[in-house]
Parts: structure tokens; C-alpha cells; sequence
């Protein structure tokens, strides 16, 4: 799951949000976009962008949010996912061990690709379970500070916390993005793929 | 693995991807395999390290050209016309949202020794130094018949007939000399070789046209865009839009072999002892050497530079196209250069290729006026390599190969390519009549 932060006037921004398979990515963005929880959800086919804007101090940030389409199922994630990425939410279910661990190994693939200055958030996901709990959050707390990310614990189906970890992630990025190299021109999209957008302010 | 799939691609070169995509959309069960643990095939693009790995067999790229991330150098130089075929693809399918372009700086060309800029315009025409006074009113004239020129509207025919007509008798009318035939024919037109005098004018009049209409759709010093992190973002962007509609994506598959039956029909592909099924099998020449014939050698130069292209006003970015008659060659020579700011090399350099199709034993030797135009270079590197061609019959095998990358200077040949095997693969064509109005609308 990607996500791209695009702040208005010339600061386009990209920011990933990745994680295991079932770690909870897409009901978090379903959460953050239009306020919905699907319990049963299947992977979405066709559907791979979303957007949705927050105000945050007198700035406006728009976040844009790509899906991964399973790409990361047998670790074929294309860099382009986080090419000059601003920021990143890495996601775990707090209930599968192994999720965790693989969340460590994104963290470790973006601090060895990505943008040296992206801010890294981790979200421990399915917070609401908690009598399945196997990560506690001290363990995921320690590492997130070790390898300088901040941590929430998230619950996508209760809402906790789901907005928060996207309106740090705003407030943390630089104001100023360095402009030196002027961003490039989107070709304008035809027919295809949809493309949901919705706004609303936090 | 183990699953059955209409269809499965190996290789995620531009080609395969695009394909992977389309499929995908037209909802088919794709399964997309590589055997190299990065998307793009020889249509990638290198970070440092890769690089010196790939020409220097060495692991890591010396710490004075700075951080190897900065740095994507193409496997497959070259650029996007901004009105043309590949860019009506990515509005299709809305693959435009995953990536951005900026224009390229500047359209030159290499004539009586000297490096000068293509004009394409009868105003052009008219302030280039490229001819002398007189010569600039005839090819300014030919430029407005060109402009003028509407299929559709006889009054703009002006009494010849385009599709009988050769472009030599065409040109013949308007008394244009040698050296303008000549750029005309390979920098603007963009033939590679000379053919095309004794062909019907009408596709030299589109494709100057074309050339010509994307000069002005977005404001640059040439007609061509070039993706920002460079080309090798094209093929993900493509495997992206697979994905999302469901194609199962699988890298690093060593030794994928392709499986068939007693009448040599597709039944599947294996890779480390796993079996999948399929239906018709799409991939690069590389997948099925057996099915394939040699058909050309490319000779290319790759040179990280500190400075741009010399005599090309400082450009950024920009192409030089060495046409065949000016260097006494039988086909054309193209120089293409990128830099920081199109982010495919670090603040103050410049990536730099030579390419041509190879016509003697010692290539290399053969870049040498391509290279000279560069000045001084930081780092050079030779590559060569052979180009393919499928000789399988698909309608007997459900075999669909593409061609090998050619050196040609933008991707119209790659997309007709990809349209014809889509043709093959699925009985339909495409429908890329896309609006291609909105596209100058939308810069950010």
C-alpha cells in the first residue's frame, strides 16, 4: 500500500504505506478516506486510488493513496512504490507475530531505498483484538525509537487512531520541500481505472 | 504457483508489462514472472552499483560520483513523443497517475559538422542557421504544407496526391537541397535511413506532423517528455496497473521454462520445480531462444558526464540525431543526453548515450563520432547487443514473443509492436483515439 502526500502549490510528495498481506493496509485507508469498515474485505481489483485531504495548522495536505494490488505478496514491490517518498506508515496486525517481523524488513528496505529524510511511522493494526494480542506495545515502541519511527497502535474497524497516525505524518513532514528541481507534469488520465476521491477535513 | 492462468508473461521489459496490463484489464488471469529480482528487463534502469556490477564486474561504483540511488542510467535510451503512440497507452489506461514527465530541453541535429537545433516550424525554418536565405523561404514553404496539410481537406492538398506521390518528388516540388532533405528526413520525420525518398510521402507528412504537433503541446525546446527516475519507471508503472487488476506479480524466478505439449501447444511454465498452467504464454525473446532468429547488433556508449551535451545552449536534457548521409554510414546515430533534472543522476551530472545499429565487427569504433560531440566524459561504457525476432507461428503454439528493443529515438516502433501481439493475443485491436487535447491542459 502506498500512499502519496501531495501538498498543494508545487509540493508533490509520495508516502508508502506497506506491510504484510492482511496486516490491515486497506481497511486503514478505507478508515481514513471514507470513514468505512468492511469486515470480510477482499482485495480490491480495479479500484487502486484514493485521496483525501487534511488541514493541518493553516496548511492544507492532500494525501494520495495507492493501493499495492498485492504486489508485496511474493516480494515483487516495484521501487517505484516509494521513489522519492516523503513518508511512509509501515503496518502490522498486533496479532500475528510474523507480521511484525515483517514489517521490520520494510522498515529496513526503505531506510536502504528511499528518501533519507522520509518520516517513518509504524501502526500497529487490529488494536481492538486486543485478547489475540502477540506484539505488546512496548516491543513494537522500542523499535520504532531504535530505528527512529513514531508508533501508534490502530484499529481500523473502531477508528482509533486512524486519522491521528495520518495527521502526525502531515505535521511532521518539512513545510518547505527543497524546490530546487521543479516537479514534473502529470499527463491527465482518460478512461480506465477508477479513481475515488473524496474530502473532507479533520 | 500451482494454479491455472489464461495467461502467463515472462519478462517485465516496457513491452511485456504493457501487454501484463492491458490483459489484466481486459480481465484475464495474468500470472507476470522475471527471472531478475528487479522490474524492467533490458528495458531497466541502473542504479550506480548496478552499473559498475553490469560493465566494471565490480560491486560497488567509486564514492566521487555520489550516492548510487541518485543515479538511474536506461538499459534502452530513448525518448517519448509527447503526441505520440506510447503516450495515447498511458492516457488509455490511465497509467499517466503513477508517474510524472518533464519536457526534454532540446532537438538537435548533426549537419555539415556541426551540431545544430532541428527547426520544424516555417518560423523555425526561417531563423534557423542551418540554411541560407533562400533555402530558408523553401523549406519554410514546405513546413506551412505540412502544417496546412488536413487529409480530410482537399483544398490543403494543393493538387498532389500524398499517398502515390514519393516524399523525394515531393520535396522535389518546393526545391529543398541535400542537407535539408536530410534533416528533414531524420530529425524531423525521424526515418532512420533513406528508404523513405522513394516511398509515398504520406507517412513522412504525418510524421512530421507529429513531430511537429508535439513541439508545440508542451512548450519545450523539443517535441519529447521523459519520465522523472527515467524510463525504467515506465514498465513498473505498467506491471502497477496489472496488479490492480488483479495480475499475480513473481520476481526472482530462476530458470523459467515453458512447457508443451505433444503438438508443441503452451501448457504451462515451471520454475524451481513448480508447474503453472496456462493457457497462451507472452514474453521476451529471452524466454524462448528457440523461437526467435538474430536479425541486428545495437552498439551503444554510456558516459556519466559533469557537463551538458557542448553546443546544445546548455540543455538539460536533449537529443542529437547524427543522420546517416553526414557521417558516410547506412544507418543513423543517435546521441541522447539526461541529467539531475530529470532526477536520473545526482546535482551536476549528466547521463549521456550513443547508440546506433552496429554495422562492422568493431562497434565500438563506430560510436566515435557520437562520443566526440560529448567533450570530456567522467566515466565511459561500451555495450553491444544482439537483436531478435520471433519465428513461431502463435495461431500453433500460443507463443507471443516480442521483438527486441531497437535504437530508434522515442517509442512509436515499441508501441506497434506491443498493439500488434495485443491483435494476436486476443483478436481485438486497440482503440487508442484518446484525447489527446487534455494533455497540455494539465501541467502542474
Amino acid at each position: 500500500m502506498i500512499v502519496g502526500i501531495v501538498i498543494p502549490k508545487d509540493h508533490r510528495l509520495t508516502k508508502v504505506l506497506l506491510g504484510d498481506v492482511g496486516a490491515g493496509k486497506s481497511s486503514l485507508v478505507l478508515r481514513f478516506v471514507k470513514d468505512q469498515f468492511v469486515e470480510f474485505q477482499e482485495s480490491t481489483i480495479g479500484a487502486a486510488f484514493f485521496s483525501q485531504t487534511l488541514a493541518v495548522n493553516d496548511a492544507t495536505v492532500k494525501f494520495e493513496i495507492w493501493d499495492t494490488a498485492g504486489q508485496e505478496r511474493y516480494h515483487s514491490l516495484a521501487p517505484m512504490y516509494y521513489r522519492g517518498a516523503a513518508a511512509a506508515i509501515i503496518v502490522f496486525d498486533i496479532t500475528n507475530q510474523a507480521s511484525f517481523e515483517r514489517a521490520k524488513k520494510w522498515v529496513q528496505e526503505l531506510q536502504a531505498q528511499g528518501n533519507p529524510n522520509m518520516v517513518m511511522a509504524l501502526a500497529g493494526n487490529k488494536a481492538d483484538l486486543l485478547d489475540a494480542r502477540k506484539v505488546s506495545a512496548e516491543e513494537a515502541e522500542t523499535y520504532a525509537q531504535e530505528n527512529s519511527l513514531f508508533f501508534m497502535e490502530t484499529s481500523a474497524k473502531t477508528a482509533t487512531n486512524v486519522k491521528d497516525i495520518f495527521y502526525e505524518i502531515a505535521k511532521r513532514l518539512p513545510r518547505v520541500q527543497p524546490s530546487e528541481n521543479p516537479t514534473g507534469m502529470v499527463l491527465p488520465s482518460g478512461s480506465g481505472a477508477t479513481a475515488v476521491s473524496s474530502s473532507c477535513c479533520a | 504457483m500451482d494454479e491455472e492462468y489464461e495467461v502467463i508473461v515472462l519478462g517485465t521489459g516496457l513491452k511485456e508489462c504493457i501487454l501484463s496490463g492491458l490483459l489484466s484489464v481486459d480481465g484475464l488471469k495474468v500470472l507476470h514472472m522475471d527471472r531478475n529480482d528487479y522490474y524492467g528487463g533490458e528495458s531497466t534502469s541502473l542504479n550506480l552499483n548496478q552499473l559498475w556490477k553490469k560493465f566494471r564486474g565490480e560491486e560497488k561504483a567509486p564514492a566521487h560520483l555520489g550516492s548510487s540511488r541518485d543515479y538511474n542510467v536506461d538499459m534502452m535510451p530513448k525518448f517519448m513523443m509527447a503526441n505520440g503512440k506510447l503516450v495515447r497507452v498511458l492516457i488509455h489506461t490511465d497509467v499517466t497517475k503513477y508517474l510524472s514527465f518533464k519536457a526534454v530541453d532540446g532537438s538537435y541535429v548533426f549537419v555539415k559538422g556541426k551540431v545544430q537545433k532541428v527547426p520544424a516550424t516555417p518560423m523555425e525554418a526561417l531563423k534557423s542557421p542551418l540554411m541560407g536565405i533562400f533555402e530558408k523561404r523553401r523549406a519554410g514553404k514546405f513546413f506551412s504544407y505540412v502544417q496546412d496539410y488536413d487529409e480530410k481537406d482537399p483544398k490543403t492538398h494543393d493538387g498532389v496526391d500524398l499517398k502515390r506521390v514519393t516524399t523525394k518528388e515531393l520535396i522535389a516540388k518546393f526545391g529543398l537541397d541535400e542537407n535539408t532533405i536530410d534533416f528533414i528526413g531524420h530529425a524531423v520525420a525521424l526515418h532512420s535511413n533513406d528508404s523513405h525518398l522513394h516511398q509515398p510521402a504520406y507517412d513522412t507528412v504525418m510524421r512530421m506532423k507529429l513531430y511537429a504537433e508535439s513541439l508545440a503541446r508542451f512548450q519545450g525546446g523539443s517535441p519529447y517528455i521523459y519520465p522523472l527516475y527515467g524510463l525504467g519507471e515506465l514498465p513498473q508503472a505498467f506491471a502497477r496497473l496489472s496488479a490492480v487488476y488483479g495480475g499475480t506479480y513473481m520476481l526472482n524466478k530462476p530458470e523459467c521454462t515453458v512447457e508443451f505439449d505433444e503438438e508443441g501447444k503452451v501448457v504451462g511454465v515451471t520454475s524451481e520445480g513448480e508447474t503453472a498452467k496456462c493457457k497462451k504464454v507472452v514474453c521476451d525473446p529471452s524466454y524462448l531462444p528457440n523461437k526467435v532468429r538474430k536479425i541486428g547488433r545495437v552498439a551503444r556508449a554510456i558516459a556519466i558526464m559533469s557537463h551538458p551535451i557542448p553546443n546544445t545552449n546548455d540543455s538539460q536534457s536533449v537529443q542529437v540525431i547524427l543522420p546517416q548521409k553526414q557521417l558516410g554510414r547506412k544507418s543513423d546515430m543517435y546521441v541522447f543526453c539526461c541529467s539531475y533534472s530529470h532526477n536520473v543522476a545526482p546535482k551536476g551530472k549528466f547521463i549521456a548515450f550513443v547508440s546506433t545499429d552496429a554495422e562492422t565487427d568493431n562497434p565500438q569504433t563506430e560510436l566515435k563520432p557520437g562520443i566526440d560531440l560529448l567533450g570530456p566524459v567522467d566515466e565511459l561504457f561500451f555495450d553491444i547487443y544482439d537483436r531478435y525476432e520471433p519465428v513461431n507461428e502463435p495461431t500453433l503454439d500460443n507463443c507471443f514473443i516480442s521483438t527486441s528493443y531497437d535504437a530508434t529515438t522515442h517509442f512509436d516502433t515499441t508501441v506497434v509492436d506491443v498493439l500488434n501481439m495485443y491483435k494476436l493475443i486476443t483478436g481485438k485491436e486497440l482503440d487508442l483515439s484518446v484525447d489527446l487535447n487534455a494533455a497540455s491542459a494539465a501541467e502542474e
